[in-house]
C-alpha cells in the first residue's frame, strides 16, 4: 500500500473533516477529479457522544450533555480503510469524510490535500481570526483616574 | 492477517439482524433447553457465527466483555471493539464472558449480582463443539414439564442454580445455533 | 370499580390537525425556516440544547418550531429524541482553558492577562425597545481589532500559586451519568453539576437568587465568565488515538466566594462552577452559585436549613421535564379515580351530616 501515516497527521485531517460545514465539504468533494468506489464496512449511523467537562475547569470530570455525531467506515479497492466521524446528523458528510480519510492513505493524498483539506483549513483559520478580531475590538481599555493622594 | 479483517463480518442490516438476534436470544433464555438459529455475524477466527451474532446483538459500549484464553486474539478484540464498542475487561468485571467451557472456568470468578441488584451479574457465552446428546433434565420457569439438554458440568451448574436469585446465566453456542440456561432452571442428572 | 372507556380518537386527530394549522398561523405571512430560528433566535436554541442536554442547533431549532416557541415543550422533544441515539462513547473532558473566547470578563480582577473582553453582550444596553428592528434592514459589520490567538488562561490560575483559593484537583475518575443510572443521595459533585447544567434556568436562577438574598448566603463574585468555542475530542478505539469530533459553544462561570474557614478548612476563597452549552450566562452564573451552596458539607460549613443547601430538594426539582410531566399529567383523564374520590366525599358528608343531626337531637333532648 503506502507509506506509514503518523497518528498526528491523520488526527489533524480527521478533525478538520469532523467540523467542516456540510455544504462546503460537499462542494469541495465534487472538485476532485475522481473518487474511487468503496465497500461499506459500517454504514453511516447517527449517534450521541457524551461531552464531559471538569469541575472548576481543572478538577474531576462530569457529564455536561450529549452532542450528535455521525460515523461511517468504508474500504477502497486498494484496501485502504477510511473512518469518518463528523459533528451533526449528516450521513452524506460522514461517508465523504470516511472516503477522504481512506484516500489520504493512497496516492490521491496530494490531490485531496490541495483541493479539500487546504481550503477547509483556510476557511477555518479565516473564521476564527474574524471572530477573534471582533472579540478584540470589545476589549476594555482602562484609563486610570487620578486618585486623591495629595 | 489483513487489517480489514476486524472491519468485516458485522450485521449487513443492523436493525433487522439485531432484532432477529434478540428474538432468538430471548426465546432460548425464556425456554431453557430449546435451540434457535442465530446468524449474520462473522467474527475473524475461532468463534462460531452464533457466538459472533450474539455478541453483535447484546454488546455495546456499556457492557464489558471478557474473552477466555482459548478465543482471545488481537483480531477478535479489534472486531468486538469496532462493531460493538464494548470495552474488553477482566473476568471479575465482565457483563459477558465468551469462550470454551474449560477456558471460562473457574465459574466463581464471575459476578453473580447483589441482593439489591441480582441483574449485576455476568452472562457466559459458552462455545461448544456440538450440542451433544442430552445428559440433564431441566425443570423450572419457561419449561412446561421437562426439557433435556447437554451441559458440560452438572454439579457446578446445579450449584449455580442454588444461588438463585443470584448467579450467572449461560448461553451455549455451536455453529449457527444457540441454547440457554438461566439461573432459575433446576437441573437433574440423567441416567 | 374501574370502568374502561374508549373514544376520543377522532377528537384527538382533529385537535392535532388544528394544532398544525395554528402552528403555521396566518398563511399570508412567510413561513419561518429552521435556519432563521437557528441564526436569529440563537439564545432560545441554546437554552433548548442546554436543558435538552443535546448539542445540535438544527434539532433545537426544529423543536422550537414544532413547539410553537414553548421552550419547555421543545426541551421535552429534544430529550425524547436523545433517548433514541446510540451512545458512541464519551468525550475527553473539554479544555476550557483553550477556549476561543468571544467574551471573557472578570468582576474581581481588573487587569487579567487577556483583558476584559465584552463580546456580544446585552450588559450595557439601555433596555429600551429598539424600533429600528421592527423594520427590516442591513446590519453594519462589527468593528475588528488585532486578534489575540493564544489561549486565555483562567483567572483562578493566577490565585492558585498563593494557596488562597481552594484548588480543584484533576482526576480521571469516571463520572456518574444520570442518563444511565438513577440519581441517589447523597449525590457526588459530578452528579450535581450534570443535573444543574440541564436544570431549568428559571429554577436554578431562583435558587441562586435565594442565596444572594440571605438563605445560605455565600458572598459570591464572578471571578470569571467566558463564552466561546472548545474542541471536543474523543478516543476512537479502532484508531487507537483521539480525534476532534466537533466543536461546541460553551459558557463557563467561576465564582470566587468569601470563606472565613471552617473546622476542617483554612480561611481562603472557595469556588462555585457553572458550565453550560451555548451562550447562556444567566444560567452559568446561577449554576455556579447553587453549586457553591451545595458544597457546604465538603467545606465543613453549617447546614443553615436553606433550600439551596438541600441537594435532595434542588436536584429533584430542577428538571423541568420531570416537573412538567408530573404537573401536566393531572389534566389528563382521571375520571375513574375522581369518581371514587367523589363517592368518598359524598359518604363523608353524609356521615358528617348524620353526626351533626345526632348531636343536635341529643342537645334538644338534653334541653
Amino acid at each position: 500500500m503506502t507509506q506509514e501515516i503518523s497518528p498526528e497527521a491523520r488526527k489533524a485531517w480527521m478533525s478538520l473533516l469532523a467540523t467542516a460545514p456540510e455544504a462546503r465539504l460537499a462542494a469541495l468533494f465534487d472538485t476532485l477529479d475522481q473518487t474511487p468506489d468503496h465497500e461499506t464496512l459500517r454504514a453511516p449511523e447517527v449517534g450521541g457522544v457524551m461531552v464531559r467537562g471538569r469541575a472548576g475547569g481543572t478538577g474531576a470530570p462530569f457529564n455536561l450533555g450529549e452532542m450528535t455525531v455521525t460515523r461511517c467506515t468504508l474500504k477502497l479497492a486498494s484496501g485502504a480503510v477510511g473512518h469518518g466521524y463528523v459533528q451533526g446528523r449528516s450521513k452524506g458528510q460522514a461517508e465523504r469524510a470516511a472516503k477522504l480519510d481512506a484516500m489520504m492513505q493512497t496516492e490521491a493524498a496530494a490531490e485531496v490535500e490541495a483541493k479539500v483539506l487546504s481550503p477547509l483549513r483556510a476557511d477555518r483559520e479565516a473564521e476564527r481570526t474574524a471572530r477573534a478580531a471582533k472579540a478584540a475590538a470589545t476589549k476594555v481599555d482602562f484609563f486610570t483616574m487620578v486618585r486623591g493622594e495629595d | 492477517m489483513s487489517q480489514t479483517d476486524i472491519y468485516s463480518g458485522g450485521f449487513a442490516d443492523p436493525a433487522v439482524a439485531a432484532a432477529h438476534g434478540f428474538r432468538a436470544a430471548m426465546d432460548v433464555m425464556a425456554r431453557p433447553g430449546e435451540r434457535r438459529e442465530i446468524t449474520g455475524g462473522i467474527a475473524p477466527e475461532g468463534l462460531s457465527p452464533a457466538a459472533a451474532s450474539l455478541i453483535l446483538t447484546l454488546c455495546d459500549p456499556e457492557t464489558g466483555v471478557y474473552l477466555a484464553a482459548d478465543v482471545d486474539s488481537d483480531a477478535l478484540r479489534g472486531w468486538i471493539t469496532f462493531h460493538t464498542g464494548a470495552p474488553l475487561v477482566s473476568a471479575d468485571k465482565a457483563d459477558f464472558a465468551v469462550g470454551g467451557w474449560a477456558a471460562l472456568m473457574p465459574i466463581d470468578q464471575y459476578r453473580i449480582g447483589t441482593t439489591e441488584y441480582p441483574d449485576r451479574s455476568a452472562t457466559l457465552v459458552v462455545e461448544l463443539t456440538e450440542f451433544a446428546a442430552p445428559n440433564a433434565t431441566l425443570t423450572g420457569p419457561g419449561i412446561k414439564d421437562t426439557a433435556r439438554m447437554y451441559l458440560p458440568d452438572l454439579a457446578l451448574l446445579q450449584r449455580n442454580s442454588m444461588l438463585y436469585p443470584l448467579g450467572v446465566d449461560l448461553f451455549f453456542t455451536s455453529g449457527s445455533e444457540v441454547a440457554a440456561l438461566p439461573r432459575s432452571t433446576q437441573i437433574t442428572a440423567e441416567g | 370499580m374501574y370502568v374502561a372507556v374508549k373514544g376520543g380518537e377522532r377528537a384527538i386527530d382533529n385537535a392535532h390537525a388544528w394544532l398544525a394549522e395554528e402552528r403555521r398561523g396566518d398563511t399570508s405571512i412567510a413561513e419561518m425556516s429552521l435556519a432563521q430560528i437557528r441564526e436569529q433566535l440563537k439564545l432560545a436554541v441554546n437554552r433548548v440544547m442546554a436543558e435538552g442536554s443535546l448539542n445540535d442547533p438544527d434539532l433545537a431549532a426544529l423543536a422550537i418550531k414544532q413547539s410553537r416557541g414553548d421552550l419547555i415543550e421543545a426541551i421535552f422533544l429534544i430529550r425524547a429524541y436523545r433517548t433514541t441515539l446510540p451512545r458512541f462513547g464519551n468525550s475527553r473532558p473539554v479544555e476550557t482553558a483553550e477556549m476561543a473566547c468571544d467574551r471573557r470578563i472578570s468582576a474581581t480582577f481588573k487587569d487579567v492577562p487577556g483583558g476584559q473582553v465584552l463580546g456580544p453582550t446585552f450588559d450595557y444596553t439601555h433596555r429600551l425597545l429598539d424600533f429600528k428592528l421592527a423594520a427590516e434592514g442591513e446590519v453594519a459589520e462589527a468593528p475588528k481589532a488585532e486578534p489575540r490567538r493564544e489561549p486565555t488562561p483562567h483567572v483562578t490560575s493566577f490565585l492558585r500559586g498563593e494557596d488562597i483559593i481552594q484548588s480543584e484537583e484533576a482526576s480521571e475518575a469516571t463520572p456518574k451519568d444520570i442518563t444511565r443510572e438513577p440519581m441517589s443521595f447523597p449525590a457526588d459533585r459530578a452528579t450535581r453539576l450534570q443535573t444543574l447544567t440541564r436544570g431549568d434556568e428559571g429554577f436554578v436562577l431562583g435558587m441562586a437568587y435565594s442565596t444572594q438574598r440571605g438563605y445560605a448566603r455565600n458572598h459570591a463574585f464572578v471571578g470569571e465568565l467566558r463564552i466561546g468555542t472548545v474542541a471536543v475530542e474523543m478516543d476512537i478505539p479502532e484508531l487507537g488515538f483521539a480525534i476532534e469530533i466537533g466543536e461546541v459553544e460553551l459558557t463557563e462561570c467561576e465564582t470566587v466566594n468569601q470563606f472565613k474557614g471552617s473546622k476542617t478548612e483554612p480561611p481562603q476563597f472557595t469556588r462555585g462552577y457553572g458550565l453550560v452549552f451555548g451562550q447562556s450566562e444567566r444560567k452559568a452564573i446561577s449554576m455556579a452559585l447553587v453549586d457553591r451552596a451545595l458544597r457546604w458539607k465538603e467545606l465543613g460549613e453549617d447546614n443553615l436549613g436553606a433550600a439551596a443547601q438541600d441537594e435532595e430538594f434542588v436536584l429533584s426539582h430542577c428538571d423541568n421535564i420531570q416537573a412538567t410531566g408530573f404537573l401536566e399529567h393531572i389534566k389528563l383523564p382521571h375520571y375513574v379515580d375522581f369518581q371514587s374520590e367523589l363517592e368518598l366525599v359524598r359518604k363523608l358528608r353524609r356521615e358528617a351530616e348524620a353526626a351533626r343531626a345526632a348531636a343536635a337531637q341529643a342537645r334538644e333532648a338534653a334541653e
